[in-house]
């Protein structure tokens, strides 16, 4: 590890709900080193998301500063945000969200085509992030046609189609039964180890116990790492 | 997918409507090759009983003009012709068959000589007479007499059909010395219309400019001033063809804005994690604006062959008024008409399908990943 790839500083973020303010960050300080492998777990609704969304370039604070590979991001607009985010974060849902009229193949393949890759680089390099994922002989499946476990396994690989700095994932085993969660595990485990940093925001004790590092929440705060 | 269709269906029919019958007109005027008519100062052809005295002499002006290449002088009249105990009626055309231009012959010969009638098939049935029959043919009839005037025997020698006739219009046709000889004295050296054929490549218009300056008692139409008047009488037509085609451009616009907000609403986690996986706003809104060109798309390839079918349908109800020439199409398929009503629905899809999807990429990705999230 060498360097830090995330840096909050007394982030905060309140939200207008209805009438009421709700505080879901409450001045949230971090760090996350290069190749680290975090997970942020933490009861429903103590602003595990929320703290993800910044790191992610998603959702700005309401006050502190965010940076990613010593950027600011807090501030961007929306256009310099989509920029960034294309070139720099991986994002995993715990939906997969994957197009439906699209096979894994270009569904791996649509940020490169975003981020201008030329067609014939975008597809070999999609043929081997889905080889790298275990999907090799399912490229031109639709997503109609894999299983969840398959699903997820393409959605991690269109997260690191544009060799990002920082994967980050959002629950990515709560959709899945244990044993196909326990591949996602050890899929994320080795990607740690050829040196993607990740970020995993979860309330899977296995997912977070493969972690280098926790990071305990509540009522906004860490409240331990 | 089925309201997108009849929406444009309807847009074609409209279309059609508005420029078919004009087009109908236009094509049925050329189809003989006469480029002018001449009717009585202040007249339509054919619109009242008035005449132009005078045929040989207006004959010989015409052909003073180098520009003029045939005159073809019609008279018009009522021929009565006793079948059984009733009479039947009907319109008579006498005219010059070398030159005459208001019917095609179907079967058998032209009015060569002075005996000589040729016949629709609405007057032959309502005869229930054959090509070869003589009929006892006259101009006048008495009802309360029940007696004949200008009768004359006359030989069926062709079957015809009248161009500008209608579906249901008994009509005959024999020279027009004939039925001058029927008419009486009144009658003689007089015609209902003269139609003029122009040499080609000269000006109909400066043409018909130097007739109406020789022959002050005659209104000279061409093509195009008959259209200018048949746009003035089917100006109802086409307003209303507009509106309506308005309209169903408006629902039009209304069902795919509809099915692109409802589609965008069901993928609004699609869409954000679009958004944070680095899509563009333009991007995304470019793809849902697409999905909108295609939803508008099908529906109006369905909708083609939908308003295709109605329009002959309509036009068969409409074409069945009295009076109307059974050339004359209401809607009438133009392949411009079809490519106007695909312009306009793929243009509503756009603008159909831009609000929607900009409202959709434009969604607080956060927000909306966490709604979906609980959802």
């Amino acid at each position: 590890m060498s360097g830090t790839i995330v840096s909050l500083h007394a982030a905060r973020r309140d939200y207008a709900l209805g009438a009421e303010r709700v505080h879901a960050l409450r001045g949230v300080t971090l760090e996350v080193a290069r190749g680290d492998y975090v997970a942020i777990v933490g009861p429903s609704g103590c602003g595990k998301s929320t703290l993800l969304n910044l790191i992610g370039v998603i959702d700005q604070p309401t006050s502190g500063t965010v940076e990613i590979a010593g950027k600011r991001v807090d501030a961007m607009s929306d256009r310099e945000a989509t920029s960034f985010r294309l070139h720099n974060i991986g994002f995993v849902f715990q939906r997969f969200y994957l197009m439906p009229i699209l096979s894994a193949l270009e569904n791996v393949a649509l940020p490169m085509a975003e981020a201008k890759v030329a067609r014939e680089t975008r597809q070999s390099k999609a043929a081997d992030l889905l080889e790298y994922v275990g999907l090799g002989d399912r490229q031109r499946h639709r997503p109609s046609e894999l299983s969840g476990g398959e699903q997820q396994r393409v959605a991690i690989a269109r997260a690191l189609a544009n060799g990002p700095l920082l994967l980050l994932a959002d629950e990515p085993t709560g959709e899945l039964d244990a044993s196909t969660g326990a591949q996602i595990i050890s899929l994320f485990r080795r990607l740690n180890d050829d040196g993607t940093t990740i970020v995993v925001v979860t309330h899977d004790e296995d997912l977070a116990s493969a972690a280098r590092r926790k990071i305990h929440m509540r009522d906004g705060r860490v409240v331990g790492a | 997918m089925l309201g997108v269709a009849i929406a444009a269906a309807m847009l074609l029919d409209m279309v059609m409507l508005a420029t078919g019958m004009r087009e109908s007109f236009r094509e049925l005027l050329l189809s003989r090759g006469f480029e002018l008519r001449l009717a009585p100062k202040g007249t339509l052809p054919f619109d009242t009983d008035a005449t132009i005295p005078g045929v040989s002499a207006i004959t010989e002006v015409l052909r003073r003009n180098p520009d003029i290449r045939e005159i073809s002088p019609v008279m018009g009249a009522s021929i009565h012709i006793p079948s059984g105990n009733r009479d039947v009626s009907g319109s008579a055309l006498g005219v010059d068959p070398s030159v005459q231009g208001d019917y095609e012959l179907l079967s058998g010969r032209d009015v060569t000589t002075a005996d000589a009638i040729v016949v629709n098939d609405y007057l032959l049935n309502q005869l229930h007479a054959r090509v070869g029959d003589t009929l006892n043919a006259a101009t006048g009839y008495d009802p309360q007499t029940r007696t004949y005037s200008g009768q004359q025997k006359l030989v069926i020698t062709g079957r015809v059909s009248f161009i500008y006739g209608a579906t249901e219009q008994s009509a005959a046709a024999m020279r027009r010395e004939t039925l001058e000889g029927m008419s009486g004295k009144d009658k003689r050296d007089r015609a209902s219309l003269f139609m003029v054929r122009v040499r080609k490549g000269a000006d109909a218009e400066r043409v018909r400019d130097w007739i109406e300056t020789q022959l002050p008692n005659v209104t000279a139409i061409s093509i195009a001033t008959a259209l200018a008047q048949v746009d003035a009488r089917l100006s109802y037509f086409r307003q209303l063809a507009i509106i309506l085609g308005a309209v169903s451009l408006f629902v039009g616009f209304l069902l795919v804005t509809t099915l692109v907000t409802v589609s965008v609403n069901e993928r609004a986690g699609e869409i954000a994690v679009m958004r944070a996986i680095g899509i563009s706003k333009a991007h995304v809104v470019q793809q849902i604006v697409i999905e909108g060109v295609g939803i508008s798309f099908a529906g109006a390839i369905l909708g083609l062959g939908l308003g295709l079918v109605t329009a002959r349908y309509l036009n068969t109800i409409l074409s069945a008024f009295p009076g109307l020439p059974m050339a004359i199409d209401f809607f009438l398929f133009q392949p411009r008409s079809a490519w106007s009503a695909l312009a306009l629905l793929i243009a509503s899809g756009i603008a159909a399908g831009v609000y929607p999807a900009w409202r959709a990429a434009s969604l607080p990705i956060a927000e909306t990943l966490r709604r979906e999230a609980i959802a």
